[in-house]
This record gives structure tokens, C-alpha cells and sequence, in this order.
């Protein structure tokens, strides 16, 4: 073994000689986890942890007042947390759903299908990876008042469908599917649309669930929406609300317990679905790569 | 209805047309409103390159401050965590499964809070007064007298900025670049060692990063584009738009200054072009570096 150093990347068990490694990795993982510990913790402190000094990074009594605190406030401008919530549940899940769909179907198409404009339109959509939106927000809202879909539901979730990167992925990942698969499915007679929802989809899965992660962060934490092209207080998303609670309590100590209970709530849907999918992502990344 | 479904277009409009609507028609309004004189009341009066030439010679603003600021998170931000990301993937990839999980997870988790989620983290730590933790502890520790005010001063929120850019950077690059490494092929490397291989920095620039180099670009793309969309940032840390003496004004900053703010529409779109010309040259750059080694 010891010759072949090569061999000892993805070890299937503890060696002294990963020591090292652990010394690098271990301290950078509690660096970058420590904004996310010291959310958690400030969430569930009490009114008097918060005011203490010197400031005490973990709580010493739990409590959940932050959180009622989070939810009275919305109420009491009008528009119950309820609602926010039921928006952004709303709005996120269709979106990862017509996200997953049209990006899955648009990647079978350049993978599988011949037609005219195949090849530039991959080429645009790789350009494409490159495209920052907050860049072009100005005539992206001029567009966007054209199509007259300021204050509609449609506006949160439309823009954010077309993602250049899922497109990418799931196109390099049917790339390895066999076309044997597909050639003898349709010498069983089964058109191109049912090859794809029950041959390939199936096949894809880990990609398409890559999509939807990458979808749903997109949506879900998404402020720009709400804040440019919906007036409507009451259609506007909970990420939106969290964005003003800074102006709303005023900054106050009291505040940054609220605050960090809406951060809390926010970020735990993103770690809950990327800890179950991970596995899936990476098979995808796999395949990521540009030739 | 599904048996019928064999056209092309069932497969690809969907996507094409939200494509098209919400990335490349704002694009050619980007270039095409960028020669015009736009308030958003009156229609856009065509004035040639006077955008670009006022950007380039008048506006001192951009010149002493936005330029150089995004030039300088740009090239810290971007190659840093870039270089994070592979050394950190390298070396999860040497550890055993389990571990490694766990540990990609935490060192992902940062960039799914987008920044935005979590500006109140930064806020309290960096926090102005002595309820600051960072404050708090340096006050302990006596290494300050008196209270420093990070995020209203121009000498730290640039520096904080990058900071905090740099602990959100392990995103989609670092998955891919993990990915990447785990799935070179290990006869590879025992070939390679048998040829005179001698030792792990050898093998990292002759076998791992040429056989992962589809990964590497990919991640270089998404580190570069991930630089330029974080940089919001000094705004949401500093609460103000222009920031505190334009100490943390970036090009995105810029943009929104002038066009939701001043409401020159034409103006700030002539900002947009010059900011999507940046990101394509830097991407091309890296993308023709990294691809000659190897």
C-alpha cells in the first residue's frame, strides 16, 4: 500500500496518516459552523442572555419567546406570519416543480433529440452560467412590467424557473445514459415524451434532485421578487419579511434575538433537504465537469 | 396526449421561453438601454456612448472607488475561494466516507444561507459598541481600549466583506470539485507511480488535477460568478446604499444606486454591460489558464 500513495484517496478506513488532514479539516469545519452555532444558540436565548454583558456566545435557558415574539410582530402589521409562511410554500414548491420539469425536459431534448440550433442553444445556456441576475435587475424589471406580471404570484416564481446551471447538470448526466435504452423503447412504440417521464426521469433522478436543491434555495431565500415587482404586502414571502425585521425592531438587542430566529427558520429547510439528497448531488457532480 | 409528444419543441420551449424572457431578453435591453438617456418617465432618448464615456471620465465615484473596491474583492474573493475549495475537497477526499460526509455538509452549509439569511450574524458579531462580540473579546483581552467600529468604518468593511465572501464559498464548485477527485480513476495513479511518481505534490499536478480538470473549470466558473453576485454584501453589513464613504461599494452597489435610486435607468444599465463584459473576460481568462497546464 505504501507505494501506491495514489490509493490512499478514498480510504475506506482511519489511517494515522489522515491525522493531518483532520488538523486542516476539523478547526476549518468549526470556523465556518460557528456563525451557525451562535445562530441557534442566540435564537432560543431569553431577553436577559441577549442583554448580558459580556455577551455569552451559548444559551443557558431555552426559551421560545424569540419565536412568538417573530410571529406577534408580523401580526401586529397587519399580515399574520401565517400568511408569509403559506406564500413561500406556495411559491416554492411550484417553482421546483415546473423548475425539475422544464429543466429535465429541455436537457433530455439537447442530450437525446436532433433539431435545428441544438448546439448553439447548449452553447448560449453555457454562456449562460455565467450570467449574474442582480446585473441586469433594471431591464430584467422593465421586462418584467411588459409582460405585466408586477404584482402576480407568476412573478416570484417565473424568473427564478430557467436556471442555466441545472440545465447544464442534468444534460451532462443523460449524456451517459445508453441510447440502446432508449432505441429499443421505441421499437416497443413509445413516443419521445414517454421514453422521458418513464425511462429517463427514473435514470436521472440524482440529477434532478440536484435541480430542485439548487431550485429550492433559489426560491426559497429569494428577496429580490418580493421587494421589486410585487406592492401587495400580503403576497410577498417570508425571506422578504425576515429581510425587514432589522428596520422593524429597529436594531434593537431585543431585535437580534428575533432576527436570529428568523435566520434559524429560514436556513433549516436548506440543510434538512440538502442532508437527505447529498448523496444524489454528488453522484451528479460527478458528471459536472466542462469538456 | 403522451403518445403523440415526439416533437422537439414539447421537450424544450418551456425552458427556452423562460430563458429567453428572463435572461436573454434583459440582457440585449441591458446593451441596448445602455446608449440611451432612460428616467423611467420619459421614453429612452438615444445619446450614443455618452453612458460609457461619462462612466469612464466623469464619474469619480465609479473611478476611485467601485472599480478599484470590485477589482479588489474580485481578485481576493474569487482565487482564494477557489483554491479553498480544491484544498479542502483534495483533502476530504482523503478521508474515510462517513467523515467526509459530515464534514462536506458543515463546509457547505454556508452558501445555502445566501448571505442575506444570515447578515445578522455578522451584524452582532462586528456589532459598533462593546455588545459586540468581536469588541467584547478584544476589550478582554486588552488588545483595544475602546470599542472599534467595524461596520461603519471604511478601513474594516471592506476586509469583513471578503471575510465573510470567503466563509460562504464552499457552494456548487467545491461539491463538483469533491466529486471530481473522488471519481478519478485509481489505476491511474498507480500507473503514474510506477512511471517515477514520487511524491503527493506530483501527483496532484500530474494526475489529479489534469483528470479532474472538467470539474476544475466548472468550478472556476461558478467561483467567479459567485464573487460577483455576493456583492451585495456591504450594503446589507454596513444598513446603507452608497456605503459608509464608498469603502464597500461594488459594481452590483453601483447599479443599484443609479437605477432604483437615482433612477437613471440608461446610466446604470451602461454599468450593467461594463459588469457582465468583467465577469466574461475573467471567466475566459481563468477558463484559458487552466486549461493550457496539464
Amino acid at each position: 500500500m505504501a507505494k501506491f500513495q495514489g490509493m490512499k484517496i478514498n480510504p475506506t478506513r482511519y489511517h494515522r496518516s489522515q491525522i493531518k488532514f483532520y488538523l486542516v479539516l476539523l478547526p476549518m469545519a468549526l470556523f465556518v459552523s460557528l456563525p451557525i452555532i451562535f445562530i441557534i444558540n442566540h435564537a432560543f436565548k431569553p431577553t436577559n442572555e441577549l442583554f448580558a454583558f459580556p455577551p455569552r456566545f451559548f444559551v443557558r435557558v431555552p426559551t421560545l419567546t424569540n419565536f412568538t415574539d417573530l410571529f406577534r410582530l408580523a401580526s401586529d402589521s397587519g399580515i399574520p406570519f401565517s400568511r408569509y409562511l403559506f406564500n413561500s410554500v406556495l411559491v416554492t414548491s411550484i417553482g421546483v416543480f415546473l423548475s425539475v420539469l422544464f429543466t429535465s425536459a429541455a436537457a433530455y431534448g439537447l442530450s437525446k433529440l436532433k433539431f435545428k440550433g441544438k448546439k448553439a442553444l447548449f452553447e448560449i445556456n453555457t454562456l449562460a452560467l455565467m450570467f449574474v441576475p442582480i446585473a441586469v435587475m433594471i431591464p430584467r424589471y422593465i421586462t418584467i412590467a411588459r409582460v405585466g406580471l408586477i404584482d402576480s404570484y407568476l412573478v416570484l416564481i417565473l424568473p427564478l424557473i430557467a436556471m442555466p446551471v441545472g440545465l447544464f447538470l442534468v444534460k451532462q448526466f443523460i449524456d451517459q445514459t445508453p441510447d440502446e435504452l432508449i432505441e429499443s423503447a421505441k421499437i416497443d412504440g413509445a413516443s419521445e415524451m414517454e421514453i422521458f417521464l418513464k425511462i429517463i426521469v427514473p435514470i436521472v433522478s440524482p440529477a434532478l434532485a440536484t435541480v430542485g436543491i439548487l431550485s429550492f434555495q433559489l426560491l426559497w431565500n429569494d428577496i429580490g421578487a418580493s421587494t421589486l415587482y410585487i406592492n401587495d404586502d400580503s403576497m410577498k414571502t417570508l425571506a422578504f419579511y425576515f429581510s425587514t425585521l432589522g428596520a422593524r425592531t429597529g436594531n434593537t438587542v431585543a431585535g437580534q434575538g428575533i432576527m436570529a430566529a428568523a435566520s434559524l427558520i429560514s436556513f433549516v429547510p436548506n440543510i434538512v433537504i440538502f442532508i437527505f439528497l447529498q448523496g444524489k448531488v454528488m453522484n451528479t457532480m460527478a458528471h459536472s465537469g466542462i469538456k | 396526449m403522451l403518445k403523440k409528444m415526439n416533437h422537439p419543441l414539447w421537450f424544450i420551449t418551456p425552458y427556452v421561453v423562460l430563458f429567453v424572457t428572463f435572461i436573454i431578453i434583459p440582457v440585449i435591453l441591458a446593451i441596448a438601454l445602455s446608449f440611451t438617456y432612460f428616467n423611467t418617465i420619459q421614453t429612452p432618448e438615444f445619446i450614443g456612448l455618452r453612458n460609457y464615456i461619462e462612466l469612464l471620465t466623469k464619474d469619480e465615484t465609479f473611478m476611485q472607488y467601485v472599480l478599484p473596491n470590485t477589482i479588489k474583492f474580485a481578485f481576493i474573493v474569487g482565487p482564494v475561494g477557489y483554491m479553498m475549495s480544491f484544498v479542502l475537497a483534495w483533502m476530504l477526499a482523503q478521508i474515510p466516507h462517513k467523515p467526509r460526509t459530515v464534514l462536506a455538509i458543515v463546509l457547505y452549509s454556508p452558501s445555502m444561507t445566501a448571505g442575506i439569511a444570515m447578515g445578522v450574524v455578522w451584524t452582532i458579531v462586528f456589532s459598533g459598541d462593546s455588545t459586540g462580540y468581536l469588541n467584547s473579546l478584544l476589550l478582554d483581552m486588552q488588545i483595544i481600549n475602546e470599542p472599534i467600529q467595524f461596520l461603519t468604518s471604511p478601513d474594516y468593511l471592506m476586509n469583513i466583506m471578503i471575510l465573510v465572501s470567503l466563509w460562504g464559498s464552499m457552494g456548487v464548485g467545491f461539491l463538483a470539485m469533491l466529486a471530481g477527485i473522488l471519481n478519478i480513476d485509481q489505476s491511474l495513479y498507480e500507473a503514474a507511480y510506477v512511471d517515477g511518481l514520487r511524491n503527493r505534490w506530483q501527483e496532484i499536478f500530474y494526475i489529479t488535477i489534469p483528470a479532474m480538470k472538467p470539474q476544475m473549470l466548472f468550478g472556476a466558473v461558478m467561483a467567479v460568478v459567485g464573487t460577483f453576485t455576493v456583492g451585495a454584501i456591504g450594503v446589507q453589513l454596513s444598513g446603507a446604499n452608497p456605503t459608509p464613504q464608498y469603502a464597500g461599494q461594488l459594481l452590483v452597489n453601483h447599479i443599484e444606486d443609479f437605477g432604483f435610486i437615482r433612477y437613471l435607468m440608461g446610466y446604470a444599465s451602461a454599468i450593467s454591460v461594463v459588469l457582465l463584459l468583467m465577469i466574461y473576460s475573467i471567466s475566459k481568462v481563468t477558463w484559458s489558464l487552466l486549461k493550457d497546464r496539464g
